[in-house]
Parts: structure tokens; sequence; C-alpha cells
């Protein structure tokens, strides 16, 4: 009976959903969403030469990229490689930064990156790092931004799919990695129906708090459910962090319907304090396994590989207070906690309403010990004795809520396509914006932190549509800002954004600006390689591998003419920018190689691989505009055949 | 002759307008038109132009060959890309420069090579000469520029 009601429901919520996106296809101009151009257009209007107030972390989804954008002009500022690689500026393609993909399974060169997450200090979005989980190979990266550039991956072992990741606890002391598809744990060969028995999920702990040392500080076994995403708690409830989850039902096939019978699932509550306690205690199993940590060092400008082959486990059987669940109706999606740290918002995304958790409630329930069951040693709270409110908005489909630090919380409503916003606390309705089309994440910058700065609003959107000029069947999804300082929210802005934004961060310009770096200074390199000075460039052969050692300053390479190379030889030429102006790369490219240019900053070394095919003799040149002297930035080497007896000699300007 | 230097000229200034019209200067430089001959260098002794820059009035003692020896290190590093110490490279050579130019100048072109070359008469000229090659601006101190002079002082 309960199913038939659910499969109902579910079938009233689709009619909804057709209907609203037919309607889209009416009056063009009342569906655009700005009541006041003129107004909206000052809004967002950023003079020429002039910056924005915000920078957005907004995720590239199956990019594998993270993009960053100001905010509120939805300029793009950058594409920073992550989980991909990109040619355009070398990322594992040339030889310092192909590491940054190793994981167990070899070289793995794209990612499904999901969600940015800031590093914080006391709650509060501090601009050291950003984090970014790549969802497909479970991994999680750190991005320096005094660089924005991907200085580290981690991969995490025992997982399947790393969706609930990495939302970081108060002061960055971990960030954490749920699994999103359970699976055998440790991996072996079991029948796929034999689900229930062998098939566990992990929630870890990432150290984060130094940079190189990124490393799995424990694992929690978990019933083999969906674990869907996290947060970790603030103030009050610091010491804890919240997963959602969903597939209860633990069904391992048809999920569209068979993970949907539950009327409730959970919010997993981890109180990490307690496991550092027990993994203090030597309370953990030590399991091996298989996983490798990436790390790019700033001062050898190279990326190095570790394999790891053991990781403690914490088995909550064994560790009582280490983890509780807390029922929260239909399949909640994103679980969001408030800037006080006292309300854990559970949105159940195949329901109507929003369910508010209460920690204080939470502790109390906890401590009068009034469980309603048990699973592989996990307490089940009793949902009336945490639960402190409902919202109930008539909205369908709420997935994500961020907060303004003004007590309202906006929570986006994917089926019904908006935004609305509510207060906390009185769970009242007080407005909604619509959002073009079909609203997944949204971000507030700050807005899953202790301090938000509650100007903006930006709202993700699944589906484009006709928002912009149509570009095939392919377009890019759609972004939109609001404008959230007034009581009503005000659309501002539609832009594009790169792949699919699944979720972003937003920090003020002025805690990142001042530490980002002008150039890498020469007398730091430490490259193996390096060459500091014009004079001592060269060129090595060992065996049929040569080693060019070329330098770059406006706009000559040094050597540019080399001769002596042949057929079947390795040729990487380690190229130096001698730079040290700001914004002033230089790019290597030669005619025949299979990988993809270099893009240099000043005072870095890059190396590329070449091994050319054919005797002749072929050009290679700069591919950055660097100077009025640019066109005239290139060189050539010649290619004899193999055992040529013309001799390896290398010059410039002779 | 003289027609080709100013068309040069007025393609070096409207290339640095364009290279640099993010810098703070744009709005000052567009009002800056090009000098119509490219004299002014002629009319003053280029001996008493300090250039442009923090440097502004520098006494020399004798050659200290310590600071010396380290200026040579910093230019091997620093600037023989471009550079060679007797010999027109990319850009002039610095052996005699002290005969023709001020020890300020000198300094300033090193520090501040951007405003030097959009606004000081003989840096501007000389940007012409090296075929609008830059003079790229290494970042370095005021300490690490008064050696390299220095070592000019040597050659």
């Amino acid at each position: 009976m309960k199913n038939i009601t659910g499969l109902m429901k579910l079938a009233a919520m689709m009619l909804l959903t057709l209907s609203w996106s037919c309607g889209n296809q009416g009056d063009a101009n009342k569906s655009k969403g700005v009541m006041n151009s003129s107004s909206a257009a000052e809004k967002v209007y950023v003079a020429p030469g002039e910056h924005d107030e915000f920078y957005a972390m907004i995720s590239g989804g199956f990019s594998g990229q993270l993009s960053v954008y100001g905010l509120p002009s939805g300029r793009l500022l950058k594409v920073i490689p992550v989980f991909s690689q990109d040619a355009e500026k070398s990322y594992g393609y040339n030889e310092e930064t192909k590491p940054m993909l190793n994981t167990s399974f070899g070289f793995v060169p794209w990612d499904d990156a999901h969600h940015p997450e800031l590093s914080q200090t006391d709650g509060t979005p501090d601009g050291r790092w950003v984090f970014i989980n790549g969802n497909n190979t479970p991994r999680v990266a750190r991005i320096d931004l005094s660089t924005f550039e991907t200085t580290e991956i981690l991969e995490i072992p025992n997982s399947g799919g790393n969706h609930s990741s990495p939302f970081t606890t108060e002061n960055t002391e971990y960030i954490v990695a749920g699994t999103r598809f359970s699976v055998p744990f440790p991996q072996e060969d079991v029948p796929i129906d034999s689900y229930k028995e062998n098939f566990k999920g992990s929630l870890s702990y990432i150290k984060a708090d130094v940079p190189g040392e990124m490393d799995i500080a424990f694992q929690i076994l978990v019933p083999g459910y969906d674990y869907d995403l996290a947060h970790s708690g603030k103030g009050k409830s610091h010491g804890w962090t919240f997963f959602t989850t969903y597939n209860t039902e633990k069904s391992h096939t048809l999920k569209e319907v068979n993970a949907s019978q539950n009327d409730k699932d959970f919010i997993a509550a981890v109180n990490w304090k307690k496991a550092e306690e027990y993994i203090a205690q030597g309370k953990f199993k030590e399991m091996p396994t298989r996983y490798v940590h990436n790390y790019y060092d700033e001062s050898t400008h190279m990326a190095t590989s570790t394999k790891k082959d053991k990781v403690k486990v914490l088995i909550p059987e064994e560790c009582p207070g280490l983890i509780y669940y807390l029922p929260t109706p239909k399949s909640p999606h994103g679980v969001d906690v408030d800037p006080t740290g006292e309300y854990i918002v559970g949105n159940g995304k195949l329901s109507a309403d929003l369910t508010v958790h209460s920690f204080d409630k939470m502790l109390k329930a906890i401590e009068n010990k009034a469980f309603e069951g048990e699973v592989d040693g996990i307490p089940i709270l009793k949902f009336e004795d945490v639960m402190v409110g409902t919202v109930s908005s008539g909205g369908l489909g709420p997935l994500h809520t961020e907060f303004d630090g003004k007590g309202n919380a906006y929570t986006t409503f994917f089926i019904s396509s908006e935004v609305v916003k509510w207060k906390v606390g009185t769970w009242e309705v007080l407005d909604r914006a619509p959002c073009y089309y079909s609203v997944g994440h949204l971000m507030i910058p700050g807005g899953d932190s202790k301090n938000p700065w509650g100007k903006y609003l930006v709202a993700m959107n699944k589906i484009t549509k006709d928002r912009y000029l149509p570009t095939g069947p392919e377009m890019n999804h759609s972004a939109q800002l609001y404008d959230i300082s007034g009581d009503k929210m005000e659309l501002i802005l539609d832009f594009p954004t790169i792949g699919e934004p699944h979720y972003a961060q937003g920090i003020a310009a002025d805690k990142v600006k001042p530490r980002s770096k002008k150039i890498y200074a020469l007398e730091e390199n430490n490259h193996p390689h390096v060459v500091k000075k014009e004079k001592d460039v060269k060129v090595i052969r060992e065996g049929n591998v040569v080693r060019v050692y070329m330098t770059s300053i406006r706009s000559h390479f040094a050597p540019d003419n080399i001769e002596g190379i042949q057929v079947g030889d390795q040729v990487y030429f380690h190229l130096t920018n001698l730079e040290q102006d700001w914004d002033t790369p230089h790019g290597l490219s030669i005619m025949g190689a299979q990988n993809a240019e270099l893009l240099v900053m000043p005072g870095q070394t890059e190396t590329m691989l070449w091994e050319p095919k054919e005797p002749g003799v072929y050009p290679f040149y700069c591919t950055d505009f660097c100077s009025a002297l640019h066109q005239e930035m290139q060189g050539y080497v010649r290619v004899s055949k193999k055992g040529s007896d013309v001799p390896l000699k290398w010059s410039i300007g002779e | 002759m003289e027609n080709t230097q100013s068309i040069l000229a007025a393609m070096a200034l409207s290339f640095l307008l364009w290279s640099c019209g993010g810098t703070e200067e744009s709005t000052e430089a567009t009002t800056d038109t090009p000098a119509p001959k490219s004299m002014v260098a002629e009319v003053q002794d280029p001996m008493d132009n300090k250039g442009i820059g923090p440097v502004q009035s520098l006494e020399l003692a004798a050659v200290d060959p310590t600071l010396a020896d380290e200026g040579l290190h910093l230019f091997e590093e620093y600037c023989t890309a471009c550079h060679k110490p007797d010999k027109k490279f990319i850009g002039p050579a610095p052996k005699g420069i002290l005969d023709r130019r001020s020890p300020e100048w000198v300094m300033n072109m090193i520090l501040n090579p951007e405003e030097m070359v959009q606004k000081d008469p003989i840096a501007k000229k000389l940007l012409v000469e090296a075929n609008m090659a830059p003079m790229a601006n290494q970042g370095l101190t005021e300490d690490q520029a008064r050696k390299i002079l220095e070592y000019f002082r040597t050659l």
C-alpha cells in the first residue's frame, strides 16, 4: 500500500514537471525572469579594469576541472585542470604533471569533478586552498589558491564512487569522503545479487591541514547504502559530520524504483572526535588495500606519486558512540548545517518538504539511549526525538540549502525549478524565485560556513534550453545570479558554466587576492633539470635519450638550433622560463609532438617528450604571444637517420 | 629618416599602450602623444638624465670588488639571456655604460623598465633600436641592481 501511494506521488510529480517544462515554450519574454533590466544591469556591472567583489569556484563536473568566476560580473577568470588532462596548460601531458593523474588503476586522465570546498579556519573560508572530489575513480584534490594550481590528489581506497566529499571540518582538520556506490569491502569477485551480504560503504576522514601530507586518517565501515552528501558540524556541532544516505533498501538493480521504497532513509551522524580517541587507543583494524597519493612540489616544479598499501578501519560495533543514524524522509540528497551549528537540514529529494533536525535534540536523544533499533552496531535514533521542524513550501524535489548569515536559508527545488527562501527556526517560507531551468546546487559565498557573505546567490541549473544563442544539441549549463540583499530575491544575471556545475564555493576577493603569486622565483627553482643561465644551456645524449636543457626569455629560445638528433630518440625538452615579471609565460610546441604544448610560467621548468619519426628539419616555436618579436621566437631541430654521424650540437646566434 | 624614426616611435608607443593597457599608467599614457621629433634626448645631456624610478641620486666611490663580484653573478643569472658584457646581443652591451649614462639611469632602467621605455626619451629610443625587444623586468631589488651596476664599472 505504501508503495502504491509512493508511486502515485511520483507520477503526480512527473506530471507537474512535464506541465512546468512545457510552459517554457510559451511567451519567452515573460519567462526570462528579470523584473527590472536596467537595475539588474547596474548591479552586475563591473567597469572595465575593475575587479569583482567575490571569487566563485565552480565545479566543472564531467569536464573534471574547476572553473573560477568573478561575481557579480560572471567573468570567467580561469579553468583549473584537476582530474582531466588539459592540453592548453599541458597538465597531465608534460612530464612534471603526469604523475598527478596516477591511481592504483594506473594513469586515469579523466574524472567527474563534483564539490568544491574551501579550506576553513574557525568555520570561515580562509582562502588558502580549495578541495574538490572526483566521483568516478574515487579521489580528492587540493588546489593551492596562491597559484590556482592543483598541488595534491589522493585516491580513496575501499570506495565505489566518491560523492559525499570533500566537505571540510571547521579548521580543515579533515575533509571527508563517503562512498556513493557500496562495493565489496575489500574488493572481491562475488555475485552482484549477493549485495546484501557482501557490499559495504565507507566513510573516510582525510587529514588535510598540511600540504603534501594528505592521507586517509581512518575509514569507518558502514552498511552498504549509498552515501550521498555531507557537511561537517560547526560551532556547537564541531566534531561531528553528517552524511545523507539513500538506498537503505540495499537494492542492486533498478534503483530508480527499488531504492525509493523506504519512507525514510538516514542521515549518519559521525562523532569524529570520538573516532580520534578510538584511533589513539588502537581500536582500529589495519586493512591491506591499494591507493595512490600524488603531490606537486612547487620547489622542484614536479609531481611524484606514492603508493600506499594499508588503511586504518573503525568498525561501529566495536566503537560505541562513534556513529548514529537519524531517520530522514525520502532519500535525502543534500545535508546542510546552519551557521550556528544547531540545525541539520535534510533535503528529501523525493518529497515536497525539508526535514530539519536539531543538534541539541540529537545529543539529548543519544544521552537517553532511546533508540528505535540498530543496524550493524549503529543505533537508530527516533525521528520525533531529533526532528525539530519541517519546511513545507509547496515546492517539489528539494536538493540543497545554503544560508545568508541573517537567519535565512535558501533551498533549491529541482522538480519545481525554483529557489525558496525560508526562515531558520520558524520554518516559514518568505520568498521564492524561479530558475531557468531545473536547478541543482546553489551557492552563497561562505553559505555553508559560520560566516556567510549573504549578498549573492548562484543557482546552478541542469537544463539550459533557450537561455542563450543555440549551439546545436550540446549546450553549456546555465547558472543564474540572484541579489539576495533585500527581502525579495532578484534575478540579475545568467552566465554559462563549464561541464556540469555540481556545487560551488564563493569567497570575498580580498581573502584571496593578496596571496596570489605573480611569478615563481627562479632562485627557488629546484627542478632537477633547471638551467638558470643562458650560458649553461646544453644538449646531452644518454643512449637514445636526449635531454635539451633550454631557456626562454622575450623573445628567443636558447638553444634555437639543434642538430644530431636521430630517429628513435626520446628527446626531452626541459624548458626553463627565465622571465621574472608578472604574466610573461612562454609556450613551446614542436611539429609532430604527440602530447601537447608546454606553457611555462615565469621562473618555472616544464618538460616535453618528443619522439621524432622521420629524418628532416622540424621547427619549434613559442605558442603564447609574448612580445612584438613573438613571431620570431622559433628554432629548428635537425633529425637524422638512426646511427647517423651528424654530431650533437646546439647554438644560438651563430 | 626622421619620419621613419617618428613612425617607429609612434608604433613603439602604440604597442606599449596596447601591451600595458591594464596598468595604472594607461590613463596618463593615452594623453601622452608621441613627440613629433624624438629629439628630446639630443637636447639634454644624457649624463644629466637620471631616468624614472626609485633611484634619485647616487654618489659612486671607488669600485668595491666584492660588490662587483656579486653583481657579476646576478648579471649572469638574470641578464645574460639578452645582454653580453661587451657586444650588442638582444640589448646593448653594458661595457662603458657609465660613460654614456648616469648611474641612476642604469639602475632605474633595471628596476623600472616598463615605465622607462614608455616615458624616458633615451629608453624610448633604445627600444626602437632594439627592434622593439622590450627590456624585461626581472624583479630585482634595489640592492641587487646596485651590485650589477658595480660590476658594470669593472668592464
